[in-house]
């Protein structure tokens, strides 16, 4: 006779067996069996949060930072609502989460019991897959398959519901053994033609781009190596989205810096111009492409993605690539270097008038901005955190706004992993968790969440959570009193009516920091900026940053108006800039 | 349109629209119709027949079929992400007008009135192999295998017949030949 695990017990046999370290959750009636047993697996540590929005957040920024998947547990009703926007916020950007869920007992379910919700119906449109696991022969099996939809093909958040008395039943339970081949639902489909193909394109090209996203990083640490080694033996100029930043080093000579509408001026001039577009794990998301009839008009395109369906989603491609980033990039090294050894100089040639133009847009220099000795500028800002920061192999995360645009553009990464910011959802709020988690991930580094004092006041008292568990984690809070991208499109699109973008009351940061148990830092002139950001980074305990900078500075380039990637607005030190107008209105 | 304010681009040509007929095996298991179903709500597509059931019992298999309309590119859109689901076995895509493929749907007419309403009601439809189920002296119940629209027609020229109740199912859908879809 096999032995019998309860339910609960199953669940952190699951757990132990996939390698699972850290769990971040809240606890509550429907998962009390599962918290009564955590005593019983010390390998496993639970991070309490103080709301499961947080605990979600938590978990991504785990997940991202440490390339496993992050888990979650929550209990029924509230609990699983609150989780719904991390949950929702991981499957727009492709983060691995297994959220456990606790329901009412089985014979209740549907009967309005309390703290009951349809757990699986509100989750089923924000998760990869969901499961009601109401046999408990069927609970062992129906985790270990929910970290496999997790993390293979595009990777995604999964929740399993699991009733009270599943919890207390028991069951056998049978050891999982990772299956080598895991990809069940998403295979490599792609062929030595398709690469031939690709190689052809890149051999006729003479103004060709990478367009680089989120799934290099996705992809693994080998993906951004071998990326490296493609754009290096091919001499081609590299730009990246918000989610591929740090997959390609940002202080490289052939990276444009990041695209789009926030983006820089020669990456989105080059996308304009080029004739041959190679977009490797990026899904054309519009806030990339502006006006989708002008994007681009005399490229081939080649679309290289894992998720079939992002294929010819948004843009019409001439060569699409369904394959991991890594093996195809792999693959498309070895044959170059097979069949054109010589790639990079005999193509120099030809595409060095290119880098003459993309050169001459650079010299633009759009991320500039005019500093001030009277008012902290926050670009400024970020640019004295980077400096200051850059050689200590650091974690940025950032809350969604105006900051997480100069983060993205002033803030250079040189490997992935180190950048866990909210593009696709763009949940405010998302920053503070996640550095919780990030933490959690690599206890000795520095983890920083670049911040706006409205989207940070959401999920502050995830603040909480660091000083429990000692977390380091900074929050720097660049803080105009504004909800600031808010207040941008106001005085561009809506007459400069700023309705309801201004917080009349704001906490005072440095208390506040101070009620939570952590260390409070002020900085309201440029001259002390720099001595209080290494104060902020020589302290060993979380410190909230309070960093007051210029309160009307607008975020500049910008891709306007109904407009292409070739026509964007500079910034403040351009003459020509045009105003934006009618039609042009609906696309900032 | 010029004056909105969204933040969101501007709609481009919107494509032709297409009636679509989308085939998809699944696990018979609960909630996966639902799932299917969402793809199509999702995207603010209406449905304009379902037909459900188990076709393998010992596999658990049901054969869910859609008609829908709806420009190529999200009909492209929605099969891709049909195909992404974790139930979902295969997914095969045909347009109303293939001819080779038969589309049947079936009815069942309840008629009411005398001898000589109901003989005419199944005259109006004897074209189309009426199988009267069950009669009494005043009501026929009388049911046809067709296609949507001579399903359409019938049900439009009973009404002069003393019709009081319809009762359709969605389209199903198979290949003509030897050939099955894999």
């Amino acid at each position: 006779m096999p032995k019998l695990y309860s339910g609960a017990e199953i669940v952190f046999k699951c757990l132990e067996d996939q390698g699972v370290e850290f769990i971040f959750g809240y606890p509550g009636g429907a998962v009390l069996p599962i918290y009564d047993e955590l005593k019983n697996f010390n390998s496993i540590k639970h991070i309490l949060v103080r709301h499961e929005q947080g605990a979600g957040h938590a978990a991504e920024g785990y997940a991202r930072s440490s390339g496993k998947p992050g888990v979650l547990l929550v209990t029924s009703g509230p609990g699983a609502t609150n989780a719904v926007t991390a949950l929702t916020d991981a499957y727009m950007d492709s983060v691995p989460l297994v959220c456990i869920s606790g329901q009412v007992p089985t014979h209740l379910i549907g009967t309005d019991a309390f703290q009951e919700c349809d757990t699986t119906g509100i989750t089923r449109p924000c998760t990869k897959h969901n499961w009601l696991v109401k046999d408990i022969n069927d609970l062992g099996k129906t985790i270990h398959k929910a970290f496999e939809v997790a993390t293979t093909g595009r990777p995604g958040p999964v929740l399993v519901d699991i009733p009270k008395d599943v919890q207390f039943k028991k069951s056998k339970y049978i050891n999982f053994k990772k299956q080598k081949k895991l990809n069940g639902k998403v295979h490599n489909k792609f062929s030595q033609k398709n690469i031939d193909e690709l190689i052809k394109l890149m051999d006729k090209a003479s103004k060709p781009i990478f367009y680089t996203g989120g799934g290099v990083v996705n992809s693994g640490p080998r993906a951004s190596e071998l990326l490296r080694e493609l754009v290096n033996i091919t001499g081609f100029p590299i730009t990246s989205t918000l989610q591929g930043l740090g997959s390609y080093p940002g202080e490289d000579s052939q990276f444009l810096g990041m695209l789009g509408m926030h983006g820089s001026y020669e990456a989105n001039n080059a996308m304009h111009d080029c004739d041959l577009m190679i977009n490797i794990g990026a899904r054309f998301d519009d806030r990339i492409t502006g006006k989708i009839d002008e994007f681009s008009p005399k490229s081939k395109k080649v679309h290289i993605d894992i998720d079939p369906s992002s294929i010819n989603k948004n843009v019409k491609v001439d060569l699409p690539i369904v394959g991991d980033v890594a093996e195809v990039i792999s693959f498309t090294i070895k044959t170059i270097k097979k069949i054109k050894p010589n790639f990079a100089k005999s193509n120099k040639q030809k595409i060095s008038k290119w880098w003459e133009k993309i050169q001459k847009w650079r010299s633009i220099n759009s991320f500039d901005f005019v500093n001030s000795t009277e008012t902290i500028k926050p670009q400024y800002a970020i640019q004295r955190l980077y400096e200051l920061t850059k050689n200590k192999d650091t974690y940025v995360t950032t809350e969604v706004g105006q900051h997480q645009m100069w983060a993205a553009q002033h803030y250079k990464f040189d490997k992935p992993n180190r950048w866990m910011t909210s593009g696709g959802l763009g949940t405010m709020g998302y920053g503070l968790p996640a550095a919780v988690g990030v933490q959690v991930a690599h206890p000795k580094k520095l983890v920083i969440d670049i911040a706006g004092e409205a989207s940070v006041l959401m999920t502050m008292q995830e603040m909480s959570t660091a000083v429990q568990y000692n977390l380091p984690i900074k929050i720097f809070i660049l803080n105009n009193e504004y909800m600031g991208m808010v207040r941008q499109w106001q005085e561009l699109l809506h007459d400069k009516n700023y309705s309801e973008s201004y917080t009349a009351a704001l906490p005072d940061f440095v208390k506040l920091a101070e009620a939570y148990g952590c260390v409070g830092i002020r900085a309201t002139k440029p001259e002390e900026l720099d001595d209080k950001i290494i104060e902020m980074i020589n302290t060993d305990r979380p410190v909230i940053f309070d960093c007051l900078v210029d309160k009307e500075e607008n975020c500049f380039p910008m891709i306007p108006s109904g407009k292409p990637h070739n026509q964007m607005l500079l910034g403040p030190k351009d003459q020509k800039q045009n105003k934006i107008t009618g039609k042009g209105k609906i696309l900032v | 349109m010029s004056k909105s304010k969204s933040a969101y681009s501007i709609p481009g040509k919107m494509g032709k629209l297409d009636t679509h007929i989308i085939v998809v095996w699944v696990d018979n298991e609960a909630g996966v119709l639902a799932r299917v179903v969402g793809l199509f709500s999702g995207r603010g597509y209406n449905i304009e027949s379902l037909a459900v059931a188990e076709v393998d019992m010992r596999l658990n298999i049901s054969r869910i079929t859609i008609v829908t309309t709806g420009t190529p590119q999200v009909i492209e859109q929605i099969k891709l992400q049909l195909k992404k689901l974790v139930p979902v076995h295969k997914v095969a895509d045909f347009k109303r007008e293939d001819k080779n493929v038969i589309f049947k749907e079936m009815a069942l007419f309840k008629v009411v009135g005398s001898n000589k309403t109901k003989e005419k009601a199944l005259k109006a439809c004897k074209k189309y192999n009426a199988v009267i189920l069950d009669k009494t002296k005043k009501s026929y119940v009388i049911q046809i295998t067709a296609l949507r629209r001579e399903i359409d027609i019938i049900s439009k020229n009973l009404k002069k017949f003393g019709l009081v109740s319809v009762s359709r199912t969605g389209a199903v859908a198979m290949t003509r030949g030897s050939e099955i879809f894999k």
